[in-house]
């Protein structure tokens, strides 16, 4: 027992430094998107008596400001966004038996994992699936598609919600929540700066580094050159990069909480028999975007790289492949049932 | 030399503090740990009166069976105490309930009742939260027990009053096998 809790300290700790270490990356990845486009104007800048004219590093400043007031929106607005991107409705006064179920069931869990109730969300879609958000344990947030609540019964259902209970306790749903607001800026950067480029600014920083890097004779011409086509790789690769991330740490992070849920709920079973039958449904979870897909149970846009294995499945997918987790769960039931077994 | 010995003095003073802080922490834990397990029996107690008024009546030939739950339910009402002691009423109250949902099943008009089903529901929804409260009350106690045993935490243990906290186990076999009653009032989707 006390084996599970530090590992439970081991994640949450290991969740706060991923944080801190994506902050970490994002200012460095800023520096260098704003102060080296200020380097190769700086170098590009410099005329035939050895003089720089560019001096005062104004795409690093602007960069930077941008980037923090994007950032801080979105990491405040995050979550909302998500839930409201998805379609979800908090059920605040749960009125049939299935709703009132659900609610129970949240608490039962949020009880398990001593954590505080987050709020419950139903999101109107089919298919089912579910998802946690938010920016921590206190202000969490767990949402349901209806098709969810009708697919599967109490136990099934307490195995997802365990699950994504297991999102907000091991504070994937900050980090998640962290990594989407950065990799929005990212995104958001390299679209504005793409633009200008292409616009009027890439034709003053082509004659600029061009014409006059030529007349100064090598030198700082060569330098601005090179880091100039550095700078334009980097912000045409980040996007890329980042999603790739973001992508990297969910998928880890589904094999733990799946283990979370069977430590919450001892019943590993039932949470396979769950996703077995969101595994079964047909359909794709239409209110799911590419932006959620991240953050739920199951891949909601039914991509095929997460039903492989190996490196391309690495890569790709955001969720780990079904088949494996269901074995893997299936296991720690037969563990389980053989250890609580009457002993003959 | 001397402030070589300072600093040592000053990193072993904090390094106590943050021991003693630690099993502080731990303490306090387990006794919310523990009344949260408090806050649902209470509930249990609390809705117990309800069902039993509501099946009554159609329940003419099961008197024996909500007599057992009126009975198990005083007694763990007025039963205050240990640790121990609460485990036992509590877990008698349970093995009572589970009997008396079994004989339910038995009854197609109880079944069907909108009232009696969400009252089941709540029921079986304050057995399980009995259950994971329990369950988490159990991991941190031992979480605390282990730390106040433990080199060098067990120095400051006296220091901080700390005692080992008794765990709520379950009894015997039997008890533990009621709750594994199939209840699941999950209706059949209807097509």
């Amino acid at each position: 027992m006390s084996g599970d809790a530090l590992n439970l300290f081991e994640q949450q700790a290991r969740n706060r430094r991923q944080t801190a270490w994506w902050i970490f990356l994002f200012v460095l990845f800023f520096a260098w998107i704003g102060f080296g486009g200020d380097a190769v104007m700086y170098f590009g800048s410099f005329d035939k008596y050895g003089q720089a004219h560019y001096t005062v590093p104004w795409i690093g400043i602007v960069v930077t400001a941008i980037a923090a007031i994007v950032a801080r929106t979105s990491w405040t607005r995050g979550p909302k966004r998500v839930l409201w991107s998805a379609g979800a409705v908090e059920l605040t006064n749960p009125q049939t038996f299935e709703e009132k179920q659900l609610v129970n069931v949240v608490e039962e869990m949020a009880i398990a994992a001593g954590l505080p109730r987050p709020k419950v969300y139903v999101v109107n879609d089919p298919d089912p699936n579910a998802f946690a958000t938010g920016h921590g344990p206190e202000t969490a947030s767990i949402a349901v598609t209806s098709g969810l609540i009708q697919a599967l019964n109490r136990e099934e259902l307490q195995g997802v919600v365990g699950h994504e209970m297991a999102h907000v306790r091991n504070l994937d749903v900050r980090l998640m929540t962290m990594v989407a607001a950065l990799v929005g800026v990212i995104v958001v950067l390299s679209d504005g700066i793409g633009r200008v480029m292409r616009g009027g600014g890439g034709r003053g920083v082509g004659a600029l580094v061009g014409g006059r890097g030529r007349r100064s004779g090598g030198g700082a011409g060569m330098i601005a050159i090179v880091l100039l086509v550095l700078w334009l790789i980097t912000l045409i690769l980040a996007p890329l990069i980042t999603r790739l991330m973001a992508m990297a740490i969910s998928r880890k992070r589904e094999f733990l909480a799946d283990a979370t849920s069977a430590e919450l709920t001892r019943n590993p079973g039932a949470l396979a028999s769950a996703l077995q039958k969101i595994e079964a449904a047909p359909a794709p979870t239409a209110s799911m975007k590419r932006g959620t897909a991240h953050l739920c149970i199951a891949d909601p846009l039914g991509s095929s790289a997460n039903l492989k294995e190996g490196r391309l499945a690495d890569l790709f997918g955001t969720h780990p492949p079904m088949a494996k987790r269901i074995t893997i769960l299936r296991g720690m039931a037969f563990q389980q049932a053989k250890a609580t077994a009457p002993q003959p | 030399m001397e402030w070589f010995l300072l600093i040592a003095v000053v990193v072993v003073v904090f390094w106590l503090v943050a021991m003693y802080n630690g099993l502080i922490a731990l303490k306090n834990q387990t006794i919310n740990a523990w009344k949260q397990i408090d806050v649902q029996l209470k509930r249990r107690h609390d809705l117990i009166p309800n069902l039993v008024g509501t099946v009554k009546g159609s329940m003419e030939f099961e008197k024996e069976t909500l007599q057992a739950v009126i009975d198990a339910r005083s007694k763990a009402m007025s039963g205050g105490g240990g640790v121990k002691e609460t485990a036992a009423a509590e877990g008698a109250l349970s093995g009572a309930l589970g009997k008396l949902f079994v004989v339910m099943e038995q009854y197609p008009d109880l079944k069907s009742s909108q009232n009696v089903r969400d009252l089941q529901e709540e029921l079986s929804s304050t057995e399980n939260k009995i259950a994971f409260a329990r369950q988490l009350y159990n991991d941190v106690a031992t979480n605390y027990n282990t730390r106040q045993q433990q080199f060098p935490t067990n120095f400051v243990a006296g220091l901080a009053k700390a005692q080992i906290a008794e765990l709520w186990e379950i009894e015997d076999q039997a008890e533990r096998a009621v709750p594994q009653v199939d209840l699941s009032l999950k209706p059949k989707p209807q097509a």
